[in-house]
């Protein structure tokens, strides 16, 4: 086992990881920072440091308020790996890494995963046909290449979508519609939360966006169904609307309803999971200083639960100090100390999270029969209904009978729907169901790669038995 | 279709690469799957499960679904790869070829 | 009150889920007890072998059995088809075993010969392949693989259709299937068999023990012995690729879906279930020896299934003298044995009397012999 040169390793380059890492850094621990992507940034910052976009107004104000992180993170003296792919993690802090085509493996004294959110994947019939995406990828291609596409139908529920629409606005391009599929009696279920939303930082800056977008863009409301056609690609979405079925022709529709903690790094630690009731996904186990069931590994971010970025960054630091303590490089009191700023930081941006959660809380409803839960296996709805129906009771035995989450994408597009799938079919909670359980590799890598990693006699012998 | 936006840093069209032979032009920061796109590529690949049609999905390598040959290896996930200067792209189709 | 069932399986693994429907075709009413989703579940792991080479030494009957179960093996392809429109995939066009050197290929060679000499062995075809044979057959095949011995009668499935046909049939035919039913204890009261799971008692005339690592505890509770302990086996899946392999080779297969099947290792390592790098190393070092173009290709899975391990490695099929009408049957060669589990084990148990062929499968071969 090859003990690396550091003590502490953090992964993913996002707000929570860059927070993290700098904190870490300049009290004393040897940290270094790993990242899939090229750049700093994650995804909500992506491409901060590179974009190509000149007005900065399009990207928004709350974007480039990441450059403070990158600053910071520079100055830190944590190291960083880029284009660096984390593919196992074991319980002994061993990460396996693969950079340049190359793996190796790597003993830390402690770990932070700061992997961030992926979008909820949104099924619907006909969403694999090319021109269909989400409205992640929409933002990435606008921040990374400065492209944009007129005529785009976005489609879902959540404020990235009001995020997204106007960020198109501002670039001059043309949006055909926003197909909302809030349902009607949100407001009233979010009402016990609005006094202090009402208070809080994202009213303003909500309230603005929403306003601009609904003057120039055709807002559809109380969309109860979609389905995307065409023929070798996307040529038109199908919606409902009380009652009545429309069709609009287009050639991208992004389709969101919220982020979740991506989670397979953290999965495949084995650490203990929950079900989040409200944003129904998913999330790992973690005290208030991030800690996991598994020791020596933290998480921070949206990984551990969708705050948001801004308290992505009190999070990371609150799971640095954490770290620190750990590994006896400040004192409780210390630790305490400092935290109690982050910590009140931490409230005060997460103030009115509660209504924005509870107006936008996904649907509970699952997807029609004929729609691929699984994209990369092309499992339907239907099957996996059925398997449940036969006698399944959890994602690895409905594995076993479809094949869905053993694909390249494993489990990452489909583990959300699956479960709850199988939880309304057996009408128990998600909860009851559980997840898929996740192993090595985490990311798919070559067998060359993987036959470079260090083996002993006991191996062989194990092996090869003639 | 996609389309750039005019005004933006000067990075643009630095790159000449081929998609399935023909050239194409692309931004030096472009990862091998925006500069597709831009260029009007929007089927990738065809599934290797029923054969149907796939595009990129997500652009930060969760789906697995815009992947492509790029310099002979297969499989690759364009949003991932950055292009470069005659790179050789092919789009899939199915279950891509391994044995010499 | 009279009783729920016939005959009780506990276990719906492939060997339960086999017996299950081989015991429904025979009109018999049938409940399978099994455990939840968290369940070691062994079945899930498999290489999907029907594999005859190489078996049998030290028990020909164990040939015997494993090729009169891959000899029925179409015909139980064919009934899945029929039941449930699924195709399991079976092919049997032969498989070899390969050697890494040319003292490896001396070796299995002799073994091969030493097996098949046995008094009682049932004789099968098999060649030596040195490497330039090999390569005629299996083009692109690496430089360091010295050879192969090759026997027709080796084939594979797709092991997971496999087990989801034979759940969707016994279904089909009828049989109860009752999930989160862990038995935790069975007593014998009247004539019939009372088994309390977590989610009440079951009760049937019969049992038969599929359990697979629980039978070690529920044999004793039936008045029988099941010495077996889990044996790590750890495989590696890769993307899917063109076919380029129509043969099953021991430790490297194509499925139908186009994905490379790589293994195996033998670990004892108790109940851990966790993949280790080093092993992990040594296989795909293996492969790529095998066949160097899949340097390339990624691997998207590795997982670790225990195998059901007796003691000298054979199958234990018993049925108890102190509670007549429970039956125990255990095995690691779920797959090639299941046409033999749904074809000619259940008609012995609806007997109430396993063969006499099947007595050097009885878990009293591991007793202690008394003291004088």
């Amino acid at each position: 086992m090859t003990t690396s040169n550091f003590d502490l390793a953090v992964i993913g380059g996002g707000p929570a990881g860059m927070a993290a890492a700098s904190v870490a850094a300049e009290r004393g621990l040897r940290t270094v920072l790993i990242d899939e992507q090229e750049y700093l940034g994650g995804q909500i910052y992506r491409s901060i440091t590179r974009t190509p976009l000149k007005k900065r107004d399009i990207l928004g104000t709350d974007y480039w308020r990441g450059e403070d992180l990158v600053r910071s993170f520079r100055a830190s003296g944590a190291t960083h790996w880029p284009s660096t792919t984390v593919w196992s993690i074991s319980r002994e802090l061993e990460l396996g890494l693969s950079s340049g085509g190359k793996a190796r493996l790597e003993k830390f004294k402690h770990v932070i995963l700061a992997t961030g959110a992926v979008e909820r994947p949104t099924p619907i019939e006909g969403w694999t046909l090319p021109g269909v995406m989400g409205a992640g990828a929409a933002q990435i291609l606008l921040k990374t290449s400065g492209m944009v596409h007129d005529g785009v139908v976005i489609a879902g529920s959540g404020p990235l979508i009001w995020l997204i629409a106007a960020q198109y606005l501002s670039a001059g391009a043309r949006i055909e519609a926003i197909l909302d599929t809030t349902p009607a009696g949100a407001i009233w279920r979010s009402l016990p939360a609005l006094p202090e939303f009402l208070f809080s930082s994202y009213l303003g800056k909500g309230l603005g966006l929403l306003a601009e977008v609904r003057r120039k863009v055709k807002i559809i409301s109380n969309v109860s169904y979609l389905r995307a056609e065409g023929d070798g690609r996307l040529q038109a979405v199908v919606y409902r609307r009380s009652g009545r079925e429309e069709r609009m022709s287009t050639d991208l529709l992004l389709l969101h309803t919220g982020v979740i903690p991506n989670l397979n790094l953290a999965n495949a630690t084995g650490c203990s999971q929950a079900w989040d009731a409200v944003q129904r996904c998913f999330r790992p186990n973690a005290d208030s200083w991030g800690a996991t069931s598994v020791e020596g590994v933290s998480v921070a971010g949206d990984g551990a639960g969708i705050l948001g970025a801004e308290a992505a960054a009190y999070s990371g630091r609150t799971a640095a100090l954490g770290a620190l303590f750990r590994l006896e490089r400040i004192t409780l009191k210390d630790r305490d100390a400092i935290a109690s700023t982050e910590q009140a930081g931490l409230r005060k941006v997460s103030r009115g999270r509660r209504f924005l959660d509870l107006i936008y809380q996904p649907s509970p409803a699952i997807p029609s029969d004929p729609t691929k839960a699984c994209r990369c296996e092309e499992v339907t709805v239907a099957q996996i209904r059925n398997a449940t129906a036969m006698g399944a009771v959890g994602p690895n035995q409905v594995k076993s009978f479809l094949r869905c989450g053993m694909g390249p994408c494993q489990g990452r597009l489909c583990g959300n729907t699956v479960t709850q799938v199988m939880a309304a079919e057996r009408g128990v909670s998600p909860a009851d169901v559980g997840y898929y359980r996740l192993r090595s590799p985490v990311k798919p890598l070559t067998l060359a790669e993987l036959a470079s990693m260090p083996r002993d006699e006991s191996d062989m012998k194990a092996v090869y038995r003639n | 279709m996609f389309r750039r936006l005019r005004d933006r840093t000067a990075t643009s069209g630095d790159v000449a690469f081929t998609i399935d032979g023909k050239l194409v032009s692309a931004d030096a920061e472009d990862s091998v799957a925006a500069a597709a796109l831009a260029s009007g590529v929007l089927r990738f690949r065809t599934s290797t499960v029923s054969g149907e049609p796939r595009g990129p999905y997500c652009m930060m390598g969760v789906c697995f679904e815009c992947l492509l040959t790029i310099d002979g290896r297969p499989n690759q996930q364009a949003c991932m790869v950055k292009v470069r200067p005659g790179m050789r792209v092919e789009t899939q189709s199915g279950k891509p070829s391994v044995a010499p | 009150m009279g009783r729920d069932f016939d005959i009780a399986v506990v276990g719906g693994g492939v060997v339960g889920s086999s017996i299950a429907f081989g015991l429904s075709l025979l009109g018999q009413k049938v409940v399978v007890l099994d455990e939840g989703d968290d369940a070691t579940r062994p079945s899930r792991g498999n290489f999907a072998l029907v594999w005859i080479q190489g078996k049998g030494l030290g028990n020909p009957q164990y040939s015997a059995w494993s090729q009169q179960s891959s000899d029925s093996w179409s015909r139980l392809a064919t009934l899945l088809r029929d039941t449930t429109g699924i195709d399991v995939g079976f092919e049997r066009r032969g498989g070899f075993m390969p050697a890494m050197s040319e003292d490896e290929l001396a070796r299995i060679t002799a073994q091969h010969r030493k097996v098949l000499a046995q008094p009682g062995m049932p004789q099968y075809q098999f060649e030596v392949l040195d490497h330039a044979a090999l390569s005629r057959v299996l083009p692109h095949i690496g430089p360091d693989v010295a050879g192969a011995t090759y026997c027709p009668l080796d084939g594979h499935v797709n092991s997971l259709r496999l087990f989801r046909a034979l759940h969707e049939s016994m279904l089909a035919a009828g049989v109860a299937y009752r999930t989160l039913h862990r038995v935790e204890d069975i007593a014998r009261r009247q004539g019939e068999f009372a088994m309390r799971t977590e989610k009440g008692t079951i009760r049937a005339g019969k049992v038969v023990l599929a359990a697979g690592h629980a039978n070690a505890q529920l044999a004793p509770l039936v008045g029988l012995n099941a010495p077996i302990r889990p044996q790590r086996g750890q495989i590696i899946v890769t993307e899917r690729v063109a076919p380029f392999l129509h043969h099953p080779i021991l430790t490297l297969r194509q499925t139908d879906e186009g994905t490379v099947m790589i293994g195996d290792s033998l670990e004892e390592v108790g109940f851990d279930d966790r993949v280790g790098h080093g092993i992990v190393s040594t296989m795909a070092d293996r492969a790529i020896r095998i066949f160097p173009f899949l340097a390339d290709v990624k691997v998207v899975r590795t997982w670790a299934a225990l195998r059901v391990m007796s003691k000298d490695g054979f199958p234990i099929y018993d049925q108890s003298e102190t509670a007549p009408g429970a039956f125990l049957a255990t095995c690691h060669s779920g797959v090639t044995l299941s046409a033999a589990h749904v074809l000619a084990l259940p008609e012995m148990i609806v007997a109430g009397q396993l063969s006499e062929e099947m007595g050097v499968f009885s878990g009293r071969r591991f007793d202690v012999p008394q003291a004088a």
